[in-house]
Parts: structure tokens; sequence; C-alpha cells
């Protein structure tokens, strides 16, 4: 299963360092990477392969989430297909 | 995949209130007819505690997965009137069974306490009618519908009569509650079979056994694209945009409907392309038409701006899904939605414009708060106008009215949760009950004899 992590908050140093460390950990393989910063304010979609994740995705969703929390970030983890239904046909 | 793609997205979802609004699973109950009440009690228990015991875990599975909301997991079944037929007994003993089963399986609504009356009574349909108030009363899960007429049959006139009385006896039985019986009530012309909303959903005798139908909403998403439009641009542009946006909304409900049924081993049904309103803010339909350019919802222009709104959603949806079905079209629930609960105040909006509303919409008068003393003559009035526009036009139309015990225009009747709060509003009290009491049938239109 492919899955979108999409990241948004206070641009600093490290974030996508962070966010594809997780990934590593949990043997996910990022596919696809792009983020911009406009105004100081960080935003980044990531294109995952979830296929060898080495926990639920349930847990790894949960994960990104308190992350997020403690890092003042919103974090989400999403199933890809969500975004292929709704904008190609 | 762009970015600016996947971020639309979730700006729809976490900013325009996007979310799957139900997803309904039907289920037939033909088969657990059976000659003693009790019997048939137990078999409908059993039936329906088997084929949705994971109908509210896979819904929130879905919604953790995709991160899209799926913010209702509801049941809809046969008609119970046909089960009375069968089984004979008090029909609020089926009322008391359907409710055991929504506390057990987690589901929000389940409905179905149906029965087709459009051109007749058979056996059953009497004795259920007459046990609505009663049955609605005693459960909070349970939600009742009546056909009184289609385009087919014509209208039949003793059940117009019967349910102005039901509708009153609902909200006198539940006055100390907010007259809620009366809000779980829907009265049709042309019930759809396959309609996962509430309260009017049931589950039509030419379905499958058991189908997973799906009810997209997405106000706030058509709203929030319309406001991004210069004011000056032409309607052409505007039902554009509101088609490309519908057609999006809908993929969605199609995506998840599909999921489910995968998940549940469950035929997959129908999309339901409604735009259904809550009262949170910004997920308003009477949004939508302010938006288009009208300083308040129900201001001359509204029925125009509703009918470009209703066939823009289906143009854009029915591309979007393999099967379309239910009510699809915009819903105008007075309080369900913050922008109607608003002009409804301010009363700009009022009975007879929403009347006109109904002509063009996917349904009729639909949560409308009126003053306490309305007679059931009226009421039945009422009823049958909505049921005469539905039947010349070939489309459902619906009452869902609550006659507010004790209260008078002006006063605000707070139901709480997704059925909102309702000012009282203005209803015309002119006497009409020869017409009421003549009973009979009005003929089927012309419009019927398309053989």
């Amino acid at each position: 299963m492919k899955a979108v992590i999409s990241v948004i908050g206070q641009d600093r140093v490290g974030i996508l360092a962070m966010v594809a460390n997780i990934c590593a950990e949990h043997n996910v393989n990022v596919l696809e990477v792009s983020q911009t910063i406009v105004d100081g304010v960080f935003s980044m979609t990531m294109i995952c392969d979830l296929e060898k994740l080495n926990i639920t995705m349930d847990d790894f969703a949960s994960k990104f989430e308190a992350f997020g929390e403690e890092n003042n970030l919103v974090i989400r983890v999403m199933n890809y297909e969500i975004f292929q239904a709704m904008h190609s046909i | 995949m762009q970015t600016d793609k996947i971020l639309e997205t979730i700006k729809m979802i976490d900013e325009e209130c996007l979310d799957i609004r139900t997803i309904t699973m039907g289920i037939s109950l033909l088969d657990c007819a059976d000659p003693d009440i009790h019997e048939s009690c137990k078999k409908v228990e059993n039936k329906i505690c088997r084929l949705a015991k994971d109908l509210v875990k896979v819904g929130d599975d879905i919604s953790r997965e995709f991160g899209i909301p799926v913010v209702n997991k509801r049941i809809s079944v046969t008609p119970i009137a046909l089960l009375v037929a069968a089984s004979g007994g008090d029909p609020v003993e089926y009322a008391l069974t359907l409710e055991r089963c929504a506390q057990k399986l987690g589901v929000n609504f389940i409905g179905g306490y149906s029965a087709l009356v459009q051109k007749g009574f058979a056996k059953g349909d009497r004795e259920l009618i007459e046990s609505i108030p009663r049955a609605l009363t005693l459960t909070q899960h349970v939600c009742s519908s009546v056909n009184i007429g289609s385009t087919k049959a014509g209208i039949n006139m003793d059940a117009v009569k019967k349910m102005g009385q039901v509708v009153r006896t609902c909200a006198e039985m539940t006055a100390d509650d907010n007259c809620m019986a009366a809000a779980k009530l829907v009265v049709f012309c042309n019930a759809p079979e396959d309609n996962p909303f509430m309260a009017g959903a049931f589950h039509g005798v030419g379905e499958a056994d058991c189908v997973i139908n799906v009810g997209v909403s997405g106000p706030g998403v058509v709203r929030a694209a319309l406001a991004k439009l210069d004011k000056n641009a032409s309607m052409d542009e505007v039902a554009d945009l509101i088609k490309r946006t519908a057609f999006k909304i809908t993929r969605m409900g199609q995506m998840v409907g599909r999921e489910a049924s995968k998940r549940l081993g469950v035929p997959f049904g129908i999309v339901d392309l409604s735009l259904a309103p809550t009262p949170a803010i910004g997920d308003s339909v009477a949004y939508i038409l302010e938006e288009m350019g009208l300083d308040t919802c129900g201001a001359y222009g509204t029925t125009a701006c509703l009918a470009l709104l209703n066939d823009a959603v289906k143009k854009g949806g029915v591309m979007a899904t393999s099967h379309v079905g239910g009510l699809s079209g915009a819903f105008i629930p007075v309080s369900e939605d913050a922008g109607m609960i608003a002009a409804a105040s301010k009363g700009v909006l009022t009975l007879e414009k929403l009347e006109a509303m109904t002509a063009v919409c996917s349904v009729g008068l639909d949560m409308i708060v009126v003053d306490g003393n309305t007679s059931a003559e009226i009421i039945s009035g009422v009823i049958a106008d909505e049921a005469a526009i539905g039947m010349v036009n070939t489309k459902t139309t619906a009452v869902r009215i609550i006659p507010a015990i004790g209260k008078k225009v002006g006063e605000v009747l707070d139901f709480g949760g997704l059925l909102g709060s309702g000012p009282v509003i203005a209803i015309n009290q002119t006497g009409n009950s020869i017409f009421v009491n003549r009973g009979g049938r009005i003929p089927a239109p012309l419009q019927a004899l398309k053989n």
C-alpha cells in the first residue's frame, strides 16, 4: 500500500530528516518528496511505500501524530488511494 | 501526484467539513417473517446483528486509514409493515428489537419502521402507522417513514389525513423531549428504496439481501470553491465550478463505498450524491446559495440558485460513480443548516419559500419547526401539497415537520447533535378540514402513463 505523509507547521532545521528517520525505522521506503516553505510555514508531502511496514498502519499514523504534536507540526498519514480517487479519472 | 492536489484534499477535509456522511447497510428482513411475532423479532435481531457486526468497526477503520471522517454508520431494513402483515401482534415489539440492535452494534440510526401505502393500506400497514408515535417515543435510534403518494399511484388521501394526526401525536408524546419523535418521522411521496440518509432510509423490497449504500457530504467544499470565484463570473461559470467540485466529492464517496463493501463482504449498492448540511459553521447549503449572490437565503432568486445547484451536483457526481441512487441532490433541512436557521430566524426564509424550493431540490420540507398549536389537519394539508409537488414533478418530496408543543413563533426548539435547532416559523393556519376529511385518492397524473 502507498501512503501520503503530509507535514505542515513552523519551519525549522531537521523536519525532513526526522520524518524520514521515522520512516526508515519502520522499514518504509520514501518514493517521492515535495517540500516548500512560504512565509516561514513548512509544508511537505511525502509519498511512501508501506508494503514492508513493520508495525500496523494505525500505530504508524499514531506515532507520527504524537511526533507532530511534540514538535508543533500537523502530520497525517493517509492512504494514497484517496488522492488518486479524487484527482485522477 | 502534485503537492497542490494533495493539499487541496487535506484542506477540504480539515477546513471545509468534507466527510462521508454515512455508510448505510441495507438489510432485507423478508426471510425473517414468521406467524409468531416473538419468533419474527428473534430472527430480525439475529440477522441484523450477524450482517452488521463489523459495520461500525469497518467505518472507523476506513476513516482512520484514509483520513476522511466517516461520520455516521447506519442500518436500513425492509419496511416493518411487511413483517407485521405476516406476524400480526403489536408492531412496537419490532421497534424495540431494532433499538436493541442499534445499541448492540453502536450505529447512529436504524431506519425502516415504515409502511408503503401510496395506493392503499394492506394488512399490517394501519397497525404500523398507528403505532409510530409509541414506537418513536420508546426508542432513540429507530427512524420511521411512510410513503403516501407516488407519480404512478397518485396520493392516498386517507393516509395523508392519518399522517397529520400521527405527526401531531408524535410531537405531543415527546413534548418534554423537544418533540423528538416527530423529528424521526418522514412522510414521503415517491420514496426512494435505496436512500442511505435518515430519517427516511428503508431497504426496498426490490433490493438485494444486503447492500452498502454511501451518502457523501460537502456543502462547505462547494461554498469554499464558489467563494474564490469572481463576483462578476456568469452563472455558467458557477454551474461549471459546482460540477467539478461535486465530481471530486463523489469520487471520494465511490472509493469509500467500494472499500467498505470489500471489507464487509457485502455488495456495493449506490452513492447518494446529496449535499447534506450539518449545523456546523461552514457546512451549510444556505451559505452556498448566498455565495451565489443572495444577501440571505430566502430572497427572490433562491429557488433559481437552488435549481442550478441541485442540477450541477448531479451532473458532476453522476460521472464519478458507477451507480447513483437515493435522493441525490441538495438537502434543505432547516434546523440542520446554520445558514437556514439564521435566515428563518430573520423571517426571510418562510415556509412558502421553502415549499417552492422543494420543487427543485432533492427532498422536501425537512426539519421545519412550527407553532405547537398547529392542528393535525393543517399538517395533513402541508403533506398533501408537498406530495402533489412530488407526484406531478416525478420527484421525491417529503415532509418532516415538528409542531413545537408549547412554543410559539420566534421561540427555538433545540434537538442537539446532527438534528440541530430550529426557530419556530410561521405557518398559515387557514382551515382546510373539509378537504382533509374527504379521504379517498387523488388520481395519478398523466405523467404516470408512460407505457
